[in-house]
């Protein structure tokens, strides 16, 4: 469920790093304040310990496929969810830098998508409840499976909000949503089955780590919806202020190619296509009910809107692109090699 | 009367799951000795260890290291005087570079800058390693990383070295380099290992511990000599002693 | 989620410790300028493909200078694509407006708006692995760490690094004697899954309780302090400032189409 750069645009990536680096600080705050010392160096090898967990697979019965823990619900049972978002994002952080699992400006969206639903909305809100105090082995398992599936739900629709805002995709909201939100439940399940696998094996040779008192206690269950709310909120804010603050001066990259192929900026055609693309710009980011994204049904009419501006592209202006453009990649190689020269010359 | 380095005065610990770790140990050691802990699997040399530090708190009994009964308050400050180096160096080097890990403890005791840079490069040129300060300790040999773990030691200049299992998982050239550079200190050393030829080599004292009791507490060439009391706890003779040629 | 092998992080940590002179240059400067770089890729309109080939530059340039093998980037960019390959592969299929001319055909919106997807994902990608293997995960955390990231994190990140290659060669060695004693390398059954990757646990629960002793015996009381960091130099801002030109440039102008358009006119 990474999400990659190339979907994401400047705008919906800023905006998601602005909410991650907040709650980063938030919780940093949080560690200052109340933290054990004995934190420091259990948060780096749990952190160790995904990263290895994730890479060792278990067969799901009755498919011929297999799954591998997410951690962030196990996590946040042995940490408390502040110290458990800190670790998810450090794993993800070391993934994004060595493995190009996403992207460095994606990881703003991964780490939200993949922390901040298991640490701060699964594991309170429905883990503890579920699990309660000394649970049996069923109910471990339940309350798992649960929280998992909320979570892993949670953060396929929050790929699919911040993939759909950036405009870079032509998928359409309810395929995509239709797509998503499915395979993550299949994949909700493994996982919950496999963090109540492990949950279990732990709480029988050590119950003290798993609901002994944590360094980070999560909140109870009405703070705990407060604080996840007033998140919520405050990067659904953040969110539509960023995009409608750089929805105007952006140029719609038809507005720029139209501009390209007749030469010189024509004032006419140009207006009116921009507000022709600012239209369907801002229907694109109407979130919910509308559903004003492209779909297949009426993108009869939107692309006919849009496809307007388009009868000055000429033969020309593409071939001298295509030429220019491998011509560019070709001189960016050689000066590479020449650099690459220079240093063993010298 | 000079102060031991270390004293230990009937000291006992229980665990909190009730296992009776230490039974009314007590012991001295004077400074400069070299004194080596031994006993089997499970007899409480690594309980013993812990408590030379504070890591562990006596349920009664007395530690003192230099005289300064250790408690909750003065830990902190003695900690500086007893230098531990623990079974596996990688749990001891977590820092990204060797030089990095040498330098935590004076970091952490607040010297200024220079003097850590200074500690920190004379406690590796000590144990010979200094030519690997800028490595990551994980790339390191598992002799060097002894060494190494010796140097993070060494750099607070304590009184005291406290060792648990130096020689384990060395081949015999880094195991010949660790005996050597034992010896050579001139520190206050107490060294808990299964290796009784390291101990005949390095220890003139033994101690000997089992079930959590002392058993036994006296010149090594005496004790290791004694079959009937090796075998009786958990050791045997060593064989540096059972053939003994007059060079 | 990422199937690389951990070994693999080893060779990027060898890389990252290599002493050229892009591996001297400030790992602040580096931090800022990808950043900016990936923000100047991503903010380039969707349907720009040759527009976007000048950014190449960026990546090569480093790649060449600090002594970093191509092909191994390329390999590692490639393991990642599928997923921004499986979105984007839908662009073709929803968008099928002609929006270019290439001589007899015609090329759709939705097959230029993929290859830009593509375009994308590898330079920033590739920016991102770039910045890793010529900084070095130390230095990295050191710069973030500088530009204000929390300290708790910067030292989770060096804590999680430094373990991975002790937990993940006991998880290996755990799985390998699993796969021996069982039929072959098929993934676990899920009971033993749970009992591995719980010891797995257990075992990294001690080793943590192991570590925090020895810091603890060092005088650790809850604050990491750390040597003193280098200075910024002239030539550190020089880089940023110089690549920030360029990409301003790239993104102004469409380089690479004033070169064609250049060599079309030449040529005819």
């Amino acid at each position: 469920m990474h999400m990659a750069d190339a979907l994401i645009s400047p705008a919906v990536g800023g905006t998601m790093w602005a909410v991650t680096g907040g709650l980063v600080a938030a919780c940093a705050r949080k560690m200052k304040t109340s933290m054990k010392d004995t934190l420091v160096p259990m948060m780096g090898v749990l952190g160790a310990f995904v990263f290895t967990a994730q890479m060792i697979n278990f067969s799901i019965p009755g498919t011929g496929s297999s799954g591998h823990l997410g951690g962030g619900l196990l996590l946040a049972a042995l940490l408390g969810p502040y110290a458990a978002f800190l670790v998810m994002a450090s794993v993800l952080t070391v993934q994004a830098l060595f493995f190009a699992d996403g992207g460095l400006l994606a990881l703003g969206c991964n780490i939200f998508n993949l922390g901040f639903f298991p640490a701060f909305v699964a594991y309170p809100l429905i883990f503890r409840p579920l699990a309660g105090h000394a649970p049996s082995r069923a109910r471990l398992g339940c309350a798992s499976l649960a929280a998992a599936v909320a979570a892993l739900q949670l953060g396929a629709f929050s790929v699919v909000l911040e993939t759909q805002s950036s405009g870079l995709s032509d998928l359409p909201f309810r395929a995509f949503v239709l797509l998503m939100q499915p395979v993550h439940l299949a994949i909700g399940i493994v996982e919950g089955l496999a963090t109540a696998a492990v949950v279990a094996f732990v709480a029988r040779a050590r119950p003290d780590a798993l609901f002994g008192p944590h360094a980070c206690p999560a909140p109870d269950a009405p703070r705990s919806l407060r604080f996840v709310l007033t998140a919520l909120l405050l990067a659904a804010a953040l969110f539509g202020g960023a995009l409608s603050w750089l929805a105007s001066p952006h140029p719609d990259g038809l507005e720029w190619s139209l501009a390209r192929a007749a030469g010189t900026a024509e004032p006419a055609a140009p207006a009116s296509a921009v507000h022709r693309d600012l239209a369907a710009l801002q229907a694109r980011t109407a979130v919910l009910p509308d559903y004003g994204f492209k779909s297949a049904g009426p993108a009869a009419e939107e692309t006919e809107a849009s496809a307007a501006p388009w009868p000055a592209v000429s033969a020309g202006t593409s071939v001298s692109g295509l030429v220019g453009g491998l011509l560019t990649l070709g001189v960016a190689a050689l000066i590479g090699l020449a650099l690459k020269k220079r240093r063993t010359a010298a | 009367m000079t102060l031991p380095a270390v004293e230990l005065r009937t000291v006992c610990f229980t665990y909190p799951d009730g296992n009776r770790a230490l039974d009314s140990v007590s012991f001295r050691v004077a400074a400069g000795e070299a004194v080596a802990l031994i006993g089997a699997n499970g007899a409480g040399k690594s309980t013993l260890l812990q408590h030379l530090n504070g890591a562990l708190r006596a349920t009664s009994g007395d530690v003192l290291i230099g005289g300064t009964p250790l408690t909750r308050e003065s830990a902190p400050a003695l900690r500086r005087a007893v230098g531990m180096v623990f079974q596996d160096p990688d749990d001891q080097l977590f820092m990204p570079t060797v030089f990095e890990d040498v330098a935590f403890g004076p970091l952490n005791a607040g010297l200024a800058p220079a003097a850590v840079d200074q500690r920190a490069l004379a406690a590796l040129e000590r144990v010979g390693m200094s030519h690997v300060k800028s490595r990551p300790p994980y790339k390191l040999s598992a002799g060097e990383k002894r060494a190494v773990a010796i140097a993070t030691a060494l750099a607070l200049e304590p009184d005291v070295l406290v060792m648990d299992e130096p020689s384990s998982n060395l081949d015999p050239r880094g195991r010949r380099r660790l005996i050597d550079l034992l010896r050579s200190f001139g520190h206050t050393r107490i060294i808990a290992t299964h290796d009784l030829e390291l101990v005949v080599e390095v220890c003139p004292r033994v101690i000997v511990i089992d079930g959590g009791k002392l058993i036994a507490d006296g010149p090594t060439d005496l004790l290791l000599n004694d079959e009937a009391l090796m075998l009786a706890h958990g050791l045997e003779r060593p064989h540096i002693l059972r053939h003994r040629h007059p060079h | 989620m990422s199937q690389g092998g951990w070994s693999d992080v080893g060779r990027m940590d060898e890389l990252g410790r290599l002493a050229t002179p892009v591996h001297r240059v400030d790992a602040r400067a580096k931090l800022v300028t990808t950043g900016l770089f990936i923000v100047a890729v991503m903010s380039v309109s969707r349907f720009e493909v040759a527009a976007l080939t000048p950014f190449f530059l960026y990546p090569f340039a480093l790649l060449s200078l600090g002594r970093i093998p191509p092909g191994y980037l390329f390999k590692k960019i490639l393991v990642a694509a599928p997923f921004a390959l499986a979105v984007g592969l839908f662009n073709p299929l929803f968008d099928r407006e002609t929006a270019a001319v290439l001589g007899p055909w015609s090329v759709s919106g939705g097959w230029l708006s993929f290859a830009s997807i593509l375009l994308r994902f590898a330079l920033t990608v590739g920016a991102a692995l770039v910045l890793v293997a010529c900084t070095g995960m130390h230095r990295l955390c050191a710069g973030l760490e500088q530009l204000g990231l929390p300290r708790v994190l910067a030292v989770q990140l060096l804590f999680l690094y430094r373990y991975l290659f002790a937990v993940a060669d006991e998880g290996a060695r755990m799985l390998r004697s699993a796969e021996l004693r069982s039929a072959g390398p098929r993934p676990l059954r899920v009971r033993v899954y749970g009992s591995l990757v719980g010891h797995l646990l257990l075992r990294s629960l001690d080793r943590a309780e192991r570590v925090y002793r020895a810091m603890q015996a060092r005088g650790f009381d809850g604050e990491i302090r750390t040597l003193q960091r280098p200075r910024l130099r002239g030539t550190d801002l020089l880089f940023v400032c110089g690549w920030l030109a360029f990409f301003a440039a790239a993104r102004c102008w469409n380089l690479a189409g004033l070169l064609g358009t250049l060599l079309m006119k030449g040529a005819s």
